[in-house]
């Protein structure tokens, strides 16, 4: 199974049905989903009668845990008070929505076919944003701007044809929707778009068409989800290995459409790594290759147009992926440093040896402090006994200052041997770098943070506090600066749009290459006292990014350039390489049917 | 009625400036000993890593960037890596500063006994020291003092002891190598020493700012340089040098550091200790080599009263914040960063344009003391030539008018309001006393040298007269920034022979063009300096302007007047060194023979009287001249051929510029007026 701590160990009851054939994700994503936040319905979390911070529902190992450190964390670095809170609407206003822009003629044609559809004012909603801070500031303040016309749920590739001639005939505006989770304003609707514009949902193609085991190869339909996809193939003994963050919830189309990159890419490869075959539907017809086989030289891989093309060109239907046998052993693990410059210099050398596991990434203090914090209660006398000493070795004995020090989670796949020597050697690089071996459950619950952070930013906005995630990719020479240069951005930009409360700003060396690393960052602030706090959140946001641009990172490593990067596309690729991609959509897509505007 | 301009400065006269504290006041009050002896704990960089110097020394030769360069050069030059690293460590040697702390507690004691026998006052903004000690904490701090004495290094550190602040490292010309002891006491100190010039040397030159880069990358010390490069003997600010601004610029844009703060400071002394050895030099009695028994000799400077200090801390400029929209700093993403490479027209124009900003900052924050105008009255007097006695009182009338004048120019003047200007101007000459002459309540320079009235008959008595206005013209001098762009315009009004605006902003913008290297003007501000000056004439009364025309008020008569007064020893220089290089310039002339054969050409039009600035005998308006005149194309240097730097003079064209500096031509309109 994917990660562990997605979900309770088999045996134990579960809420949700373990479906064989329907996905995760019905069509009214509303009956299991959060219409203003992340995740579940059932999955927050929340400030409990003692004032404890306590994580709902069954779904998840931390489910109906409490957890005693997050709210002094939240004190602490947020400067949050339990007595300033500002709660969401509760409930989506659907008159608040602008009613529907609707072609007669085409619904006529669409209602033909008999491909579902619906102008209900929730499904719409439910498919007009992303996961951008300020889409979800709006949210929950129940404002609501441009939203999709009409929601159609096609089931197979013919469907999606049919749509798409459609839309090209009737002149209506097409905007694909995979799983909802992107941070890039990919979804927001353009205001200035007259035309219907159609939300062609995909999570209904979730089925998984033939497996090979010959060729170890999987034939899929774009709009399964990850954790219904890894579930699937690991009833036959398989995976992909394909683990971005979002696996919960993103679909496979959205990961070819965005190029997006998987914690364990080290085994596994990224999606471009990953992606044998596809299929995509466009106003021109349908575009794919003639052939299955590993690699080709046929001119410049069409496959590139497809990825990353953010939905821009038409809809990924189908994808044919390598998958791998299961591994028969995998564990955690972790490294504490006695600073963030140390932890760096090893996962150099890491990637200079070659010998990264499956994942390796480097927090720094601050994220060790939220990690820290994001204990659940120990469970006896002796666990937090335990805790205590080797906080004590750590900060004491090895003389780490608690405030610099950082932790390096590790995880590790494979035959059981090999992960336990491969555990050896990292340890041993580990060492030459002041690294000390810091057990599994810190590594575990390293990645634990991950799948929570967008659960636990929910419950920072209920007490003012805005926060979001951006990342990049960089040199390995330019790590240690880009990350130092960046949090330091965020602080003076606070500083000087007026946030009355220092701000979070975190990092963490998430992937390592053999050239250099992708790098997370973590921002969010208080902000109470501010008028206007989502366009101080921009500008900052805005700020970091010129930052980052500035200290030779690139625009984006696997989040993808939607609306939000856009302006900055130009100084990316040259005039040329802009010139190049706008010909393949004036080709692909001349009337503009795939008229979400992002990237370009 | 004409329609109101807008004009986006501030009033100067609004400036905020902080108090000063005397800090010898304490010494004086206390034991030097105990002071120079006193716990000292300053605030440090909060990103410091601490090395000594001997671990800074390793950490730069193992860089990547002189490894890099290592390499480089043992490939073109064939000899081994180990012995051109062996090279770089020589080199090392010699710069590298070792700075103690005892060496520190040495000079706060000597220097306290020094400063209280030289000076009555040593006054520091405070509140500048407050924001110098934030700054060192927050970022890698530069320190850009003004350079007017051999005095201002060791101030300077004095200063930082005494607050307790970080002591910076200096980098310090080689010649001071030559003073053995005091060389390494000065190395002690802080001071590291670079050669003068070494140009080609790619070694050399890797070593040095690897070395510098290093020590402000972890913030180490704040890194203490001259921006104008040398001392300037003229009291005027001299053009920015750019080679260390753009070593220490380069690891902000290669993002090594999120931000360097940039802290001018302005040191000005009531009366310089060189003085008259400044006049001598500028006069071509060559520079005496710094030698440390010369310095013993001269302590019989030890034995005058050289009135008080002023050093004021400006605020720190936030390198980031200059260089946001002016610099793309991706432009260093697609080379590794070790490798050096040279800096790109937008980042040369960027450090330029940086400095220039900064040596303004110098200027503004530059404290006048009344001297400064009674010295500009003085020489005006004596240049008008007929009656060089000038009565006390009229002295004192003008020099409150213009002590008026200059405040309301923004000038950072004090003036001690609460005693009678007799009395303020009267203490001024007898603190100066060595270059007037008082008698009957008259006073004028001391040029006579106890003779009789009348014209120097010799060349000797002459080049005397000279040290005397020279001397004198270096505290003027002190105040030209506050001047100088009202009297650009006062001196474009009166040459144009028309009120139109547009021929005055051509005839501003020539003399602009052509001063460049000898004032601090920022280039490529013609426009606003242009509506600077015009500002400041207009809200003192002095003229009126409207669309086209400029009009001179009755009230302004006497100030344009003065103003253009101002000018005129540098206008009628120009001219000269026009009229030697048509005239009298030999076939061949070097560079080097420039200075005493135009030396020569002035002396002989002096004493027949057809020169009334003696100032012109200054070699540094002369070199600045040619250097103008170099500049715009008149002259051109020829580095070909037996003699290095010949002059290729187009006279044509020298003729036509003194033409228009005597203001006998319209000027061209070769420069695009936006007004």
């Amino acid at each position: 199974m994917t990660a562990a701590h997605l979900r309770k160990p088999p045996g134990t009851d579960s809420t949700i049905p373990a479906p064989e054939e329907e996905g995760t994700v019905p069509r009214r994503r509303q009956e299991i989903m959060k219409w203003n936040g992340w995740g579940y319905s059932d999955s927050r979390f929340f400030l409990n009668e003692k004032d404890q911070v306590k994580f709902t529902g069954r779904r998840y190992s931390l489910s109906g845990a409490i957890i005693p450190g997050l709210k002094g964390w939240m004190e602490s670095t947020f400067g949050a008070d339990i007595l300033h809170k500002i709660s969401p609407a509760p409930a989506l206003n659907s008159s608040a929505v602008q009613s529907p822009i609707l072609y007669e003629a085409f619904l006529v044609e669409l209602k033909s076919t008999g491909i579902p559809f619906s102008y209900d004012a929730e499904d719409r909603v439910f498919r007009a944003h992303g996961h951008c801070l300020h889409e979800i500031f709006a949210l929950r303040e129940g404002k609501i701007g441009r939203v999709p016309d009409i929601v159609v749920w096609p089931d197979c590739h013919n469907n999606v044809v049919k749509i798409v001639e459609l839309a090209c005939k009737h002149d209506v505006c097409l905007i694909p929707y995979g799983g909802g989770t992107n941070v890039s304003r990919a979804l927001e609707c353009p205001p200035e778009e007259t035309r219907s514009i159609v939300s062609l949902d995909t999570s209904q193609m979730n089925r998984i068409l033939w497996i090979d085991e010959k060729n170890l190869t999987a034939r899929v339909e774009a709009g399964i989800i990850g954790q219904d996809l890894e579930r699937l193939l690991d009833q036959r003994g398989f995976c992909v290995g394909h683990e971005p963050d979002s696996l919960e919830f993103s679909s496979l189309g959205g990961w070819v459409a965005t190029r997006s990159s998987g914690m364990k890419k080290n085994i596994y490869g990224n999606i471009e790594d990953l992606v044998v075959h596809m299929k995509m539907v466009t106003p021109q017809g349908i575009i794919e290759k003639g052939f299955q086989g590993p690699r080709m030289s046929t001119g410049p891989d069409i496959h590139h147009f497809i990825m990353g093309s953010e939905g821009t060109l038409g809809v990924i239907t189908e994808v044919t992926m390598k998958i791998r046998p299961k591994p028969e052993f995998k564990k955690y693990g972790s490294v504490v440093f006695p600073n963030f410059e140390m932890g760096v210099a090893c996962l150099r050398e890491i990637a200079r040896q070659r010998c990264a596991p499956a994942s390796i990434r480097l927090m720094d203090n601050e994220q060790f402090k939220l990690g820290y914090a994001m204990k659940p209660q120990a469970s006896s006398v002796f666990t937090s006994f335990l805790n205590g000493l080797k906080q004590f070795y750590i900060t004491k004995f090895k003389g780490f200052d608690p405030t610099r020090l950082c932790v390096a989670t590790l995880l590790l796949e494979g035959n059981r041997e090999k992960v336990l020597q491969h555990e050896r050697q990292i340890y041993g690089i580990a060492a030459k770098f002041g690294g000390l071996a810091a057990g599994e459950e810190n590594g575990q619950r390293g990645y634990m943070l991950t799948f929570f952070i967008a659960y636990l930013r929910d419950l920072a906005m209920d007490y003012y506090v805005i926060a979001e995630s951006f990342e990049t990719s960089v040199p390995w020479d330019r790590v240690l600066d880009i990350c130092r240069n960046v949090k330091a951005c965020i602080v003076q930009k606070c500083k000087e749009k007026g946030v009355k409360f220092p701000p979070f700003a975190s990092c963490r060396v998430a992937q390592t290459y053999d050239t250099g690393a992708c790098v997370y960052f973590y921002f969010g602030f208080n902000y109470r006292g501010l008028s206007s706090p989502v366009q101080v959140y921009e500008q900052v946001e805005h700020a970091a990014r010129e930052e980052i641009l500035a200290n030779g990172g690139s625009l984006s490593h696997h989040h993808g350039v939607g609306k939000i990067r856009k302006e900055w596309m130009r100084e990316t690729v040259s005039d040329v390489g802009m010139g190049m991609l706008k010909s393949v959509k004036d080709y692909v897509d001349p009337n503009n049917i795939f008229g979400s505007r992002n990237l370009l | 009625m004409a329609s109101k301009p807008v004009y986006l400065h501030r009033d100067p006269m609004l400036k905020k400036r902080d108090d000063f504290e005397d800090i010898l006041e304490e010494r004086r009050n206390s034991s030097d000993l105990r002071y120079a002896l006193r716990c000292y704990t300053p605030v440090l960089y909060k990103g410091l890593t601490p090395c000594t110097p001997t671990q800074l020394m390793g950490m730069v030769l193992q860089s990547d960037q002189l490894h890099h360069v290592i390499k480089q050069v043992s490939k073109e030059t064939g000899v081994t890596v180990e012995d051109v690293g062996k090279e770089a460590a020589d080199i090392l040697v010699e710069m590298a500063h070792r700075l103690q702390l005892s060496t520190i507690r040495f000079f706060a004691f000597t220097l306290s006994k020094v400063f209280k026998t030289l000076f009555r006052s040593v006054c520091v903004n405070e509140e500048g020291i407050q924001r110098l000690q934030q700054a060192i904490y927050e970022h890698p701090v530069v320190l850009l003092p003004s350079h007017r004495s051999y005095m201002d290094f060791l101030l300077m550190s004095y200063i930082l002891y005494t607050y307790d602040l970080a002591l910076p490292v200096i980098a310090a010309g080689m010649d001071f190598m030559s003073m053995k002891l005091v060389g390494e006491m000065l190395r002690m100190s802080g001071a590291f020493f670079i050669r003068r010039s070494f140009g080609g040397d790619k070694l050399y030159w890797a070593v040095f700012s690897e070395y510098v880069k290093t020590m402000l990358k972890n913030g180490l010390a704040p890194i203490e340089f001259f921006l104008e490069g040398t001392r300037s003997r003229t009291c005027k600010s001299l053009t920015p040098k750019l080679g260390l601004l753009n070593i220490v610029m380069d690891p902000f844009l290669k993002g090594e550091v999120f931000d360097v703060s940039l802290v001018p400071i302005s040191i000005s002394y009531e009366r310089i200790l060189e003085e008259v050895l400044y006049a001598r030099e500028l006069l071509g009695v060559p520079k005496p080599k710094e030698s440390t028994s010369g310095l013993f000799k001269a302590r019989k400077v030890l034995s005058e009263d050289y009135g008080s200090i002023h050093v004021y801390f400006g605020q720190p400029v936030s390198l980031r914040s200059l260089a946001e929209s002016r610099v793309n700093r991706s432009q260093f993403n697609l080379m590794p960063r070790h490798i050096p490479t040279r800096p790109s027209k937008e980042i040369q124009s960027f450090v330029n344009y940086s400095a220039y900003r900064l040596v303004r900052a110098q200027e503004e924050n530059m404290v006048l003391k009344p001297w400064v105008l009674v010295a500009s009255l003085l020489l005006q007097n004596q240049a008008a030539g007929q009656r060089r006695w000038m009565a006390l009182e009229e002295l004192t009338e003008q020099a409150v008018w213009l002590r008026d004048l200059s405040r309301q120019f923004g000038a950072f003047l004090h003036w001690p309001d609460h005693i009678p200007p007799s009395e303020v101007v009267s203490s001024s000459l007898s603190l100066h006393q060595g270059l007037v002459r008082i008698s009957e309540g008259r006073v004028q320079l001391a040029l006579d040298q106890g003779l009789g009235p009348g014209e120097p008959a010799s060349a000797e008595e002459l080049l005397n007269q000279g040290v005397i206005v020279l001397s004198c013209a270096s505290y003027r001098n002190q105040g030209l920034h506050v001047f100088l762009r009202p009297a650009l315009l006062a001196s474009a009004i009166l040459s144009s022979s028309s009120n139109s605006k547009q021929e005055i902003f051509n005839s501003f913008s020539f003399l602009r063009n052509m001063f460049s290297n000898e004032f601090i003007l920022c280039p490529g501000a013609t426009i606003q300096d242009f509506e600077e000056a015009s500002y400041l004439l207009m809200k003192t009364g002095a003229l009126k302007m409207n669309q086209q025309d400029v009009v001179i008020m009755e009230r302004g008569q006497r100030m344009v007047a003065f103003l253009s007064r101002v000018l005129d020893p540098f206008l009628q220089g120009y001219q000269v060194v026009c009229r030697f290089l048509c005239e009298e310039a030999a076939e061949g002339l070097t560079e080097k023979q420039f200075v005493p054969a135009v030396r020569t050409f002035i002396i002989k039009h002096l004493l027949t009287g057809g020169l009334r600035h003696a100032e012109v005998l200054s070699s540094d308006l002369q070199k600045n001249a040619l250097a103008a005149l170099i500049r715009l194309g008149a002259v051109q240097k020829v580095n070909g051929g037996a003699e290095k730097g010949t002059l290729k003079i187009n006279k044509v064209m020298v003729n036509s510029l003194e033409d228009t500096l005597g203001g006998k031509l319209p000027t061209q309109k070769a420069i695009a007026a936006r007004l």
